[in-house]
């Protein structure tokens, strides 16, 4: 397993439950065993929980693996199926779980100015934390989910928060427009300013980050800003290993990849999804958690399964209190009909369409019904 | 025993919660088997009679944590305690609950709500 996070962590899980009895290497790059990441905007930087609750694995777990922590894989011998890591080490395999991740965008021209946070590990996490309790007015940089939820957290600490977003509506890519509209009124509903459809030019301070430059003249003075533009994959290290690499490492149904005997999983694999009839890099937790079932099946039998047809691609968020859920493409939806109670109350439950069929479904706030949809569309398509 | 429901009320694939403090879910299995569980996950406040439920196991509404109905075990995180079983007694045609004596594993955020003793 190269990438020690919950997709690593998870296709090792698989590998033991499915059989396999031999020895096993997780290498990871950061220092910590496998934490949590979803809570890292929320209820850790809320400062509610502790990093002992982020943990997991589970009390007395032993998947007798071998743990290369703080180690990096630098490349792939794919003739050899060795992976070589930073300190010159080489770990060679008769199976590789690519489980890299990705990692956080970053603003060019940013490093090294002191309040400007990006957000994707425990240390980032921490370091924003602290930042976040010493006060000052935050900007967000991005209105996507991360971003969002930093605006939550940060607004229910009391900090004075403005989000800026470079499209018209946040969310719409995700959520489409219409419904990208109605999760991203929770700001404004708490007293966050949002500007939309307005570019970041630059951001000024010396040391410290004093504002953020927009492209139409304004300037939004912060103390610490946090930018959340995106993840990438990171899948540099295998650069001419001859592992196909097209937004993230190309995989079939079943996180098989261009080699024999190397599959790819989580947020670094771009998978082929038979419903959508294209290939979709899936960015959510559930995806790194359920996907290493089909990938370590295929891994064990040589390639020889026949891949099935994953469920429909499940995220959640959470946001002033509101709960967010999400299942499916909206992509491609030609319609989207709340069908149960009401967009101002921020409690609905919304179904996507296209010609007259469930593709999609958001909840906020409705957990019970939008469970009973999820279902429907798992058992449709 | 707390009485919960009929057997004939509940079809396969369906859950009942039991509205007691905390409260406690019935599943009856696509198998024919019936479950008694705390309704609530260990991870956060979400009712597992609202989850997923596949054989024998139950998926967590929000964050898909699985848990095994028959030992309450973790089979999937992020939870990381297991739920508390209850005894399940049909007779004539009427689904019994008999509730467990050990402590549950309630998630901390309605453990505290306990604690303070505000309902
Ligand atoms: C702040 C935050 C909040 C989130 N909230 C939600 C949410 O509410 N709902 C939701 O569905 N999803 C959420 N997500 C997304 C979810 O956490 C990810 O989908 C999940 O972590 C993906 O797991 P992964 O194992 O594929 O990748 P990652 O968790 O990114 O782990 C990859 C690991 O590989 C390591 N690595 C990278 N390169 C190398 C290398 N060359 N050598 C060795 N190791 C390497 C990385 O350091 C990392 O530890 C959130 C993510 C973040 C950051
Ligand atoms: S509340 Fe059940 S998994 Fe989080």
């Amino acid at each position: 397993m190269v990438g020690a996070s919950l997709a690593g962590l998870s296709a090792a899980r698989c590998l033991r439950k499915q059989g396999y009895d031999g020895r096993l290497v997780l290498i990871g790059d950061e220092p910590h065993r496998p934490y949590d990441r979803p809570p890292l905007s929320k209820e850790f930087l809320a400062g509610t929980i502790g990093e002992a609750d982020l943990v997991l694995e589970t009390d007395g777990e032993d998947l007798r693996a071998e743990w290369l922590l703080g180690a990096r894989a630098t490349g792939l011998d794919p003739a050899r199926r060795a992976v070589r890591l930073a300190d010159g080490r080489e770990v060679r395999a008769d199976g590789v779980v690519i489980a890299t991740g990705a990692a956080a965008r970053s603003l060019p021209g940013s490093e090294g100015l002191a309040g400007v946070h990006t957000l994707r590990t425990l240390d980032d996490a921490r370091a924003l934390r602290d930042e976040l309790a010493r006060g000052g007015r935050l900007v967000v940089i991005g209105g996507g989910f991360i971003g969002a939820e930093v605006a939550s957290t940060a607004c229910a600490l009391g900090r004075d928060v403005t989000v800026i977003e470079a499209a018209p509506t946040p969310l719409a890519g995700p959520l489409g427009e219409t419904m990208g509209a109605v999760v991203s009124g929770l700001h404004a509903d708490h007293g966050v300013r949002l500007l939309c459809g307005v570019g970041v030019k630059g951001l000024s301070g010396e040391r410290q980050v004093e504002a953020v430059l927009l492209e139409d003249g304004r300037t939004v003075p912060a103390e610490i800003v946090v930018v959340g533009v995106g993840a990438r994959p990171c899948v540099e290290w295998l650069e001419g290993s001859g592992v196909q690499l097209d937004n993230g490492v190309k995989c079939g149904a079943d996180g098989r990849t261009s080699l024999a005997g190397v599959v790819a999983v989580g947020d670094c694999a771009n998978w082929y999804d038979p419903r959508a009839g294209t290939h979709r890099r899936v960015e959510h937790w559930t995806g790194a958690r359920e996907r290493p079932d089909a990938a370590v099946a295929t891994l064990l039998a040589g390639g020889a399964l026949e891949p099935g047809v994953p469920r429909p691609p499940y995220f959640w968020s959470d946001q002033y209190g509101v709960k967010i859920q999400f299942a499916g493409h909206a992509a491609g939806a030609d319609s989207v009909t709340v069908e149960e109670g009401v967009v101002d109350d921020r409690n609905v439950l919304a179904v996507y369409r296209r010609a007259g069929v469930p593709v999609a479904v958001l909840g906020m706030n409705q957990p019970r019904l939008f469970m009973r949809w999820r279902k429907k569309l798992a058992a449709s398509l | 025993m707390i009485p919960a429901c009929r057997l004939a009320d509940l079809p396969r694939g369906e859950a009942f919660r039991l509205d007691i403090d905390p409260p406690v879910s019935v599943f009856h299995t696509d198998d024919g088997e019936v479950f008694a569980i705390d309704d609530t996950c260990t991870h956060q406040d979400a009712s597992l009679a609202d989850g997923w439920l596949e054989g024998r196991e139950v998926e967590c509404p929000l964050h898909a944590s699985k848990f095994a109905l028959e030992t309450g075990a973790v089979d999937a995180p992020p939870a990381r305690l297991p739920v508390r079983t209850h005894e399940v007694v049909i007779e004539d045609g009427m689904v019994y609950v008999r509730l467990s004596t050990d402590a549950p594993n309630l998630p901390p955020c309605i453990a505290a709500r306990l604690a303070g003793g505000i309902a």
